[in-house]
């Protein structure tokens, strides 16, 4: 039941994401067939493309028309290469998705792993040490620490690739290689973040009552750990986790950049810059869509970490 | 609660180190950015071809880049866009924020209703995609990126202060006030808003280091302040492709954005240590 309304709910939302972003795209300043066209204009070619893309239309007509295409998994064509943007999205999706899968993998077992250690270190020097480290790490820029990565790894000990991509059908060995880099840039700041929220969440756990019986009770640090704070500390974790997705979907547009890897977020960086509006519909709702799906995972995971929302009690935080 | 312990939070905020430290940063910054026509020796704009890619040394302390302009004194001048966006947005974001913030929870209902689901449905959304289509929208320049940014940052005022509100307006003293016929408007900006001063500061420094953070990301994909003036993140995206034979030329900047918002974080930090309060990172 919970599950079925928040299928719904995502639906929902990205219904109105599409709607809002087709009637921002269509009311911004600037006509890109006029830009296209540039010198070469005339009235008869004007009118023949804007017919052509349907730009003639009254707006809400045009909105219907692509919304009824993109329901068909017609996402229209680029007006830069005019060929069609769901190929050329399908065709990126999997280098963005192996690149932010990779951040997240890291970022979640760094960021664990320093959070679990220092809250059990609470106030020795290593959770001080662990804590200012979260601090430079949240205060990296992507780019910055990637530029450092591409610094010393690729360019001095030549260990890793400095740029570019190769396709996992090409080499698998290869295309790994050209991820590291991209992927720990990406992950690091994310870690920092983690490592905080895992630290804090398992003290406020190992503050209850239950885990004083379990240590009362003899059990090890680690069975207390693993047994019994961990799960209930997740939950918070699990939270932060699937809001560092957003940041990691929008880290991956600066670090495709960075690493120069052609995946989606160069693809919407270039039909910003040459105001491809079909493109950046695309784009956009792409990125909605990865969203939405993400944070519909994240609400499955507290089913499963949380029993009380399983059986609809209401014994969720606000 | 806030007003009797004022005494021992600005000790305790005087006797972090880590407050301090960040303060101190921030100070550095704040003044060579409003002196920055003094202090930097060399305009940011002039190039000289003759010395190009100079290393850091005695002539440019920081070096030169691929137009012979001195780095350091870019840096400089760079620095202004950042403190202004991330001050700049900041402020906004609080302008923005609290007022909606203020009015869905002190009345709640309906319209508290509509606003959270609204706030938690574009929460999550990444934040510089959001930046990226407003400055797109609006054309690049220093005013449109501080508005981009304190749009992305209003929604965390905003829940702040609501969930504030929410337990403030349960307190006797409002009701006093309601009881002898004080106006919502009264209650609300005079009874009310001063008790969400501690935890709307402290996310207040939070929000300018990540905007001077989003400031540099948009300069970097080139969608921020446009040149000629020089901007950090703009200066580390262009000195990407010397990184090898001339790596100060990214480095700098890079450092710069990264102390900067190491400052603002260490003293929103201290602060919430001095308050003692639990106040996550927006990150």
């Amino acid at each position: 039941m919970v599950i079925l309304k928040r299928i719904l709910f995502a639906f929902v939302l990205l219904f109105v994401v599409s709607g809002v972003v087709f009637f921002l795209m269509h009311s911004l300043p600037g006509d890109p067939i006029l830009m296209w066209l540039g010198a070469e204009y005339n009235p008869a070619l004007y009118a023949q493309l804007k017919a052509h893309y349907g730009l003639d239309k009254p707006l809400i007509q045009q909105y219907l028309i692509w919304l009824k295409n993109m329901l068909q998994g017609d996402l229209g064509k680029s007006l830069l290469s005019h060929t069609p943007i769901l190929e050329e999205i399908m065709r990126r999706i999997p280098i963005t998705l192996e690149l932010i899968l990779f951040a997240m993998i890291f970022s979640v077992a760094l960021g664990m792993a320093t959070g679990i250690f220092s809250a059990l270190h609470r106030d020795r020097f290593i959770d001080h040490f662990s804590l200012s480290f979260t601090l430079f790490g949240i205060s990296m820029p992507e780019f910055f620490f990637g530029a450092i990565l591409m610094l010393f790894f690729a360019l001095f000990w030549r260990v890793f690739p400095p740029s570019g991509y190769v396709n996992l059908s090409e080499s698998w060995s290869a295309n790994l290689h050209h991820m590291v880099m991209p992927a720990l840039a990406l992950g690091f700041p994310r870690s920092a973040v983690i490592c905080r929220m895992m630290r804090s969440s398992l003290l406020e756990v190992f503050g209850k009552n239950y885990i004083r019986t379990a240590i009362a009770k003899g059990l090890r640090t680690q069975d207390v750990l693993l047994g019994h704070a961990l799960k209930n500390a997740m939950i918070t974790v699990v939270t932060v986790i699937g809001l560092q997705v957003g940041y990691l979907v929008g880290g991956s547009i600066i670090v495709e950049k960075l690493f120069v890897i052609p995946g989606i977020g160069s693809f919407g960086i270039n039909a910003i810059v040459s105001r491809d509006y079909p493109g950046i519909q695309g784009f956009i709702l792409v990125v909605a869509f990865f969203f939405v799906f993400s944070n519909f995972l994240v609400d499955l995971s507290y089913l499963y970490l949380d029993p009380r929302i399983r059986y609809g009690s209401r014994g969720r935080k606000q | 609660m806030a007003v009797d312990t004022y005494r021992p939070i600005w000790r305790d905020l005087i006797a972090s180190k880590k407050a301090m430290f960040g303060l101190a940063i921030i100070a550095t910054l704040t003044i060579t950015s409003i002196f920055a026509g003094s202090i930097a020796y060399q305009s940011p704009e002039k190039m000289d071809i003759v010395s190009t890619f100079h290393a850091p040394g005695t002539a440019f302390l920081l070096g030169t880049d691929n137009y012979g302009r001195d780095v350091l004194s870019r840096l400089i001048y760079g620095g202004r866009v950042s403190i202004i966006v991330g001050v700049g947005a900041a402020v906004l974001g609080v302008i923005l924020g609290i007022p909606l913030g203020l009015f869905s929870g002190y009345f709640g209902g309906l319209a508290d209703n509509i606003i959270s689901r609204f706030l938690e449905v574009i929460m999550p959304f990444p934040t510089i995609l959001i930046a990226i289509l407003i400055t797109f929208a609006a054309g690049a320049s220093q005013w449109t990126v501080i508005v981009a940014i304190g749009i992305v940052l209003m929604p965390f005022f905003a829940r702040l202060v609501r969930g504030n509100v929410y337990s403030i307006k349960e307190n006797q003293f409002v009701e006093a006030a309601r009881g002898v016929g004080s106006s919502h408007l009264r209650i609300v900006f005079v009874h009310i808003l001063p008790h969400c001063g501690a935890p709307v500061i402290i996310m207040a420094s939070l929000c300018v280091a990540f905007s001077i953070l989003t400031e540099a990301a948009l300069s970097f994909l080139g969608l921020g302040v446009p040149p000629p003036t020089p901007t950090w993140g703009g200066d580390l995206q262009a000195g990407i492709k010397y990184l090898e034979f001339a790596p100060w030329v990214t480095l700098s900047p890079g450092f710069a954005i990264m102390l900067s918002v190491l400052g603002f974080n260490l003293f929103g930090d201290g602060l919430r240590d001095a308050l003692h309060t639990e106040q996550s990172f927006i990150y």
